[in-house]
């Protein structure tokens, strides 16, 4: 009784065995299919909560370092940079103190807006961006700052290659005139807050 | 300026060492081959206004110039 119980086991033994065989080794393949994806996923795609932050006082300090005192408060202040039209810059700097005959308010991440600061007239909006060429992947975007320090330096070094290459629409498709116009008068405000600050300045002096 | 990163610092030097200048306009070519703009934040003679002055060549920088800022060219959003 006892050797054919043995023999029984003995022969379910050599049964099994190749199924166990096959079944141990799947497991041991699909370890390893997900052992090295958790690896590249910790590699890469660990994401830090400060970069962005980070990234971003980063680019304040270089825009901070790159335009004029008043471009720097305005951004500060108001959330935006003006920018003279380059035609309008020459005559303005043959003629100091003259308004341009057009400029442009640069925002972060949004349309450029061109208008007449003489008649607050808002003439149309170029939607530009500056995509990530280096294909690792995703699509980032440039901080905020840094973005539009692009603009800047693309509008006061090469106004008519950044314009070409924006696509033009009437103001209104994705700034709501409205809130521009508002944004016009929040700049009079500053300016001339501004202004009296520097008479006082000067008359204290 | 990179995406997703902010400023990033690709290479510094003293450009009137050889093996620095070397190693800058590796760096410049090597940008400019990427498709990145390249500008120098001067100061206009005339009106005294911070402006850029976009760079297509090495050579184009102005010898003062402390440093070359790259950014992704600009395309219709």
């Amino acid at each position: 009784m006892l050797l054919a119980l043995l023999a029984l086991a003995l022969v379910t033994v050599v049964l099994a065995a190749p199924i166990a065989y096959r079944r141990a080794a799947s497991w041991r393949a699909a370890r390893e299919r997900r052992r090295p994806a958790a690896a590249g996923e910790l590699d890469m795609d660990l994401y830090d909560p400060g970069r962005e932050r980070r990234a971003e006082q980063r680019a304040r300090e270089l825009l901070r370092s790159c335009v004029n005192e008043e471009e720097w408060g305005m951004y500060r202040d108001l959330g935006f940079i003006r920018v003279a039209g380059r035609h309008a810059r020459r005559g303005l700097d043959r003629d100091r103190g003259a308004r341009p005959a057009y400029a442009y308010l640069v925002y972060p991440h949004k349309p450029i807006v061109a208008y007449v600061p003489e008649s607050g007239q808002l003439l149309s909006e170029y939607c530009v961006e500056f995509p990530d060429l280096t294909g690792t992947g995703g699509r980032h975007r440039l901080p905020a700052s840094d973005d539009v320090l692009a603009k800047w330096m693309a509008l006061t070094s090469d106004e008519d290659r950044v314009i070409r290459r924006a696509n033009m629409h009437l103001v209104g498709r994705q700034l709501d005139p409205a809130r521009v116009r508002r944004d016009l008068w929040r700049l009079a405000e500053w300016e001339r807050r501004r202004g009296n600050r520097e008479q006082v300045h000067h008359s204290q002096r | 300026m990179k995406p997703g990163h902010g400023e990033v610092l690709l290479a510094e030097g003293d450009p009137r060492v050889r093996e620095d200048e070397e190693k800058l306009i590796e760096e410049f070519r090597r940008q400019l081959d990427e498709g990145m703009w390249a500008a120098v934040p001067v100061r206009n003679p005339g009106s005294g206004r911070r402006e850029a002055q976009m760079v297509k060549h090495y050579a184009d920088i102005p010898p003062d110039s402390e440093r070359v800022i790259f950014f992704p060219r600009a395309s219709g959003g």
